[in-house]
């Protein structure tokens, strides 16, 4: 059983397989099931997130009214073919808000690792889906390269906003993607922990801060800059730029920082943005009633 | 370590908008529901720390609820809980806590109907994984992911080793296993996570032993 990130590209390389592999064997082991039914738990996994974006593009809108409609703005504007960016990259982000649109809307989706940071990973899957044309089996495989740099994550520091601020939640699904993304496109087990340590570096501090208690804002938005986050994050570890601080040791730096962190900046809604005239004023008018207060 | 299979990591499928504030607290109602052995008619909820701060928000509420009712994580109606709640009868109190909890996502159930009341203390420790904290006022950790067997009994010696037995007698292997008591020489907790699904008969046996009062089996 590998515990941190070293340990993984490690069981990786020296066995010449995917870190996909790695984390698929690994559960066999743990778990017991056949290969077959961890791979047809991952594939329902995957079609959720494919409804969710498809739902998400078709356009929805959250019960706050906070949310919704961003996805299907971002894939016009791509249509018109004047964006600055890139078209792949805006995709991405795109069908990560679509995501967590479909997600603060109450609708279905899986968690990656977390519901408010759902977006990230199926994001950058199906954007990059149109420019590598991975099979299914790759794409099952892109979730499971995922899950093992989570895996890490979840039990080297955290995956919850509450317990670790946005940037364990978010945070920690750009540096997923990050290296699934790598993973995908070719690039070593090496070069996926070196696309992580990069993606997570720059996450590093954020906190969370939703408006009124809801799962919308800032969270949609910051699932957007996650997946623009992970591309980049990507593109410069497949350029072959590594990073000086190792995967594990940011990982632990995003720990103590989050260990750190004032509890109004961890999703209590008392700091940071909800804590705004705006997001203080958005909060009285969506729960105007006052609550079953108890001393 | 805390997460131990990939799909605690890439799942679960869920309603959102929370994976620890909505799938989380569904699955902390469900168990208390599970080891109430029956859908109470009533519920008094307090929320602590996050929980409390932003529960209407992420509909922990309508989440809890959910579970009470034995809905999965990625159950529609449970955005419709409350109202399914109230036409099955079930009278239900929220109250916001201000203590602050050891955990920042701690939710405390009571349940109850006539014939009997539980009383736990979840934790959502995020991604929708929870861990079962205190039961009856009795400290534990479950962590609701295996077959579980909770055995309520006299704290007396030899006990543990009798329900071991039966369990061996199954072929049934202890994964985890705990044992907490309130007072020495008084009622005592066995908690006791397997790795194999628990048959009837196997609690029927367990529940016919020497001092021991109750035995629930909470399964995943």
């Amino acid at each position: 059983m590998f515990r941190n990130v070293a340990e993984l590209v490690q069981l990786a390389e020296s066995q010449n397989i995917k870190i996909a592999e790695v984390m698929i064997r690994q559960e066999i082991e743990i778990t017991g099931k056949s290969r077959e039914e961890i791979f047809s738990q991952m594939d329902r996994n995957l079609q959720v997130m494919e409804q969710a974006v498809m739902k998400g593009l078709a356009g929805v809108s959250s019960y706050s009214g906070l949310t919704g409609g961003d996805a299907v703005l971002l894939q016009n504007y791509i249509k018109q073919g004047r964006f600055l960016s890139g078209e792949t990259i805006l995709d991405a982000v795109s069908k990560a808000v679509a995501t967590n649109e479909v997600n603060a809307a109450m609708g279905t989706i899986c968690a990656t690792p977390t519901a408010g940071s759902a977006g990230v990973v199926p994001g950058t899957l199906f954007a990059v889906k149109e420019k590598l044309h991975p099979t299914r089996e790759e794409m099952i495989e892109y979730l499971f390269t995922a899950g093992a740099f989570g895996f890490v994550v979840a039990n080297n520091a955290s995956i919850s906003g509450a317990a670790g601020g946005c940037q364990a939640e978010v945070g920690s699904a750009t540096g997923m993607a990050a290296a699934a993304l790598v993973e995908m496109a070719g690039g070593t087990p090496s070069q996926a922990a070196e696309a992580m340590a990069i993606a997570l570096k720059n996450m590093l501090g954020l906190v969370c801060d939703p408006v009124a208690g809801l799962v919308e804002v800032p969270c949609v938005k910051r699932n957007a800059m996650g997946a623009a986050n992970a591309m980049v994050a990507a593109d410069m570890a497949l350029a072959g730029i590594k990073s000086r601080i190792p995967c594990d040791e940011v990982i632990d730096a995003m720990y103590r920082i989050g260990e750190t962190m004032p509890t109004a900046l961890k999703e209590t809604a008392q700091g940071g943005l909800a804590a705004t005239p705006t997001g203080r004023a958005l909060a009285a008018k969506i729960f105007g009633v006052p609550t079953n207060h108890r001393e | 370590m805390k997460y131990k299979s990939v799909f605690d990591i890439i799942g679960p499928i869920m309603i959102g908008p929370s994976s620890s504030h909505t799938a989380g607290a569904a699955r902390i109602g469900r168990v208390a529901r599970s080891l109430f052995g029956r859908q109470p008619k009533w519920a008094h909820i307090s929320f602590y720390g996050s929980f409390a701060q932003t529960y209407k928000g992420h509909g922990t509420d309508v989440a809890i609820v959910g579970g009470l009712l034995d809905f999965d994580t990625f159950d529609e109606r449970i955005k419709s809980s409350l109202d399914i709640a109230r036409q099955e009868g079930m009278e239900i109190v929220f109250y916001e806590e201000d203590a602050v909890p050891t955990h920042p996502n701690t939710a405390r159930v009571r349940i109850g109907d006539e014939q009997g009341e539980l009383e736990l203390v979840g934790i959502s420790i995020g991604g929708g994984k929870i861990e079962i904290t205190e039961l009856n006022g009795f400290e534990l950790k479950l962590s609701g992911h295996h077959p579980a067997i909770l055995v309520v009994h006299n704290d007396r010696y030899g006990t543990i080793a009798s329900v071991a037995n039966v369990l061996a007698k199954y072929a049934i292997n202890i994964g985890h296993m705990e044992v907490s008591r309130k007072e020495k020489g008084k009622e005592a907790l066995m908690t006791i996570e397997v790795d194999q699904p628990i048959d009837p008969a196997v609690i029927e046996e367990l529940s016919q032993l020497p001092h021991i009062i109750q035995v629930t089996k909470i399964v995943e």
